[in-house]
């Protein structure tokens, strides 16, 4: 099968390069990471993958509090998940 | 307030799975003008969910069958809320949008029904049908432990999926009891192409350990799942994994329809023989009548879609196999219904709400959702009481008792285009 075309993104800052048809939430899990601190301060990853449950949510160029399980990366994307904040 | 992008169509379609797809394409070859809105970034719906960009085939054929029938089809469009009779308000990556239309044929799928256990908010505790989802859009999952808990025909489908990529199942949980899934047998036996489905689910999954009566008490972890607790003949056991995909069955995507007004019956859209909502002009097919799969949705678009186009004596060639696959649904409905059990997996301390983080504790004191909503903030995070609101059900009892817009959190620019006669600058602040 031939590989599927590559781009690079960044996520916190780190470059990762993902094939093309790679979600945001997707991007965020292969770089161990979680996407959202909770109001408790527990850290939390997607739950149900298809844009209902909002866990997540990450600032994707610029924007926050995006579901990023339904954003396809783009070349060049930032994406940051707020866990460098202190809570 | 920068002006919005308008589509004007005869029949307007939300939701474009099996469904909404076969709808638009059924009311199109009747000479309707038709467009399709769908919130995920490409067509399919969750069934048909593009895997890497890669249309599914059952899709690419369809969707260029659409396209030659003129259908628009808007995909990365979420409809947010109606503004006028006839006209709904959208959002995307290009802003708001407003979308009128004739008549409008919902079809707007389902989602998973979550349950809550101690350790069930850690990451990689997944839905069964979220990490196909997720797996589809780049997520590697070769070398994998993973186990999958819940109930449903969902959970070996997605098992199957998983180990065809590479994942290696440590085990299934299913809770319904043996004599339960014998009664289904029956079912599957008066219906042979379930059966052969379920056949060939068979074969892919051989090897794999299914535990009946099972299910997951909790999964524990630093900052990750890292292993969970199933409750297994009488026996707590404890199976190390990296990923717990759980799926409890499927709720079905109400709100617009609660918004518009369309009466619902037990928690679905109710319907007469041509899908039509309670509410004139408005059509509903697929999940939201009732949880039937993907055979069911087809067909219940193909019904809608022909009665939207005024092709009644069309519509009327697929009731008969309308009322076999209702019957098939019904069958999984009383099989795979949640034992009571279930219930007493929560903890007090654990949470229910995940957008407020509300614990079970908090909640066990109040009497209703409202009453719920307005002491806890239970169900008034970004998610709008969707994951929660059918685990109160459940656990509690409660029924969420209003929809308001906007129907998912928007921009303060596409929210200025819910008040006419408004004037503000767009805003990208949420």
């Amino acid at each position: 099968m031939p590989m599927p075309e590559q781009i690079e993104i960044t996520v916190n800052g780190t470059p990762v390069r993902v094939p093309v048809g790679t979600t945001a939430a997707v991007a965020i899990l292969i770089s161990n990471i979680f996407c959202r601190t909770s109001v408790r301060g527990e850290p939390r990853g997607p739950l149900c993958g298809m844009g209902i449950c909002f866990e997540c949510r990450a600032e994707i160029d610029g924007i926050a509090h995006r579901r990023s399980c339904q954003i396809l990366c783009a070349a060049g994307m930032k994406i940051s998940t707020d866990l460098r904040q202190d809570v | 307030m920068t002006s919005a992008a308008k589509t004007e169509v005869d029949t307007l379609v939300v939701g474009g799975g099996p469904a909404g797809m076969w709808a638009a394409l059924s009311a199109a070859e009747c000479g309707m003008r038709v467009a399709v809105a769908d919130d995920n970034p490409e067509m399919g719906g969750q069934v048909w969910r593009a895997e890497l960009a890669k249309t599914a085939p059952e899709v690419a054929g369809l969707i260029q069958k659409l396209r030659e029938a003129g259908v628009q089809l808007l995909a990365g469009t979420q409809v947010v809320d109606q503004v006028a009779p006839g006209v709904l308000l959208a959002e995307g990556d290009g802003g708001a949008s407003y979308l009128g239309f004739g008549k409008l044929i919902l079809a707007t799928g389902a989602r998973e029904q979550f349950l809550p256990f101690p350790g069930w908010t850690l990451p990689r505790v997944i839905g069964a049908g979220g990490l196909q989802a997720l797996v589809k859009s780049g997520l590697p999952v070769r070398g994998k432990r993973l186990v999958l808990a819940g109930t449903g025909p969902l959970l070996l489908a997605v098992a199957a999926y998983l180990r065809a990529h590479g994942a290696e199942i440590a085990m299934i949980c299913e809770q319904a009891s043996r004599s339960a899934l014998a009664s289904f047998g029956a079912a599957l036996l008066r219906q042979p192409e379930k059966l052969l489905q379920a056949l060939s689910l068979r074969k892919a999954l051989t090897g794999i350990p299914l535990a009946l009566n099972c299910w997951v008490v909790a999964a524990h972890g630093t900052v990750a799942v890292e292993g969970i607790d199933i409750w297994h003949e009488g026996k707590v056991k404890r199976i190390a994994c990296e990923y717990l995909a759980c799926g409890f069955h499927l709720v079905p995507n109400t709100e617009l329809a609660t918004l518009l007004g369309c009466r619902l019956v037990n928690g679905y859209v109710e319907v007469d023989e041509f899908q039509r909502t309670s509410r004139p002009g408005i059509f509903c097919a697929g999940e939201p009548t009732g949880i039937g799969g993907l055979e069911l949705s087809v067909v219940e678009g193909k019904v809608a879609g022909l009665a939207a186009a005024g092709r009644e004596k069309a519509a009327r060639k697929f009731f008969r196999r309308r009322r076999m696959l209702g019957a098939f649904a019904r069958a999984m409905d009383r099989t795979f219904a949640l034992r009571p059990e279930l219930k007493n997996l929560v903890e007090a301390e654990t949470i229910v709400c995940r957008c407020e983080d509300v614990s079970y504790a908090q909640l066990e004191r109040e009497v209703s959702w409202r009453m719920a909503k307005l002491m806890t903030r239970c169900g008034m995070g970004p998610c709008q009481g969707r994951i929660c609101g059918p685990v109160t059900k459940f656990l509690l009892g409660w029924s969420p008792d209003s929809v308001r817009p906007p129907l998912f959190p928007v921009t303060v620019g596409t929210l200025a285009h819910s008040f006419s006669g408004c004037n503000v600058d767009d805003n990208q602040e949420r």
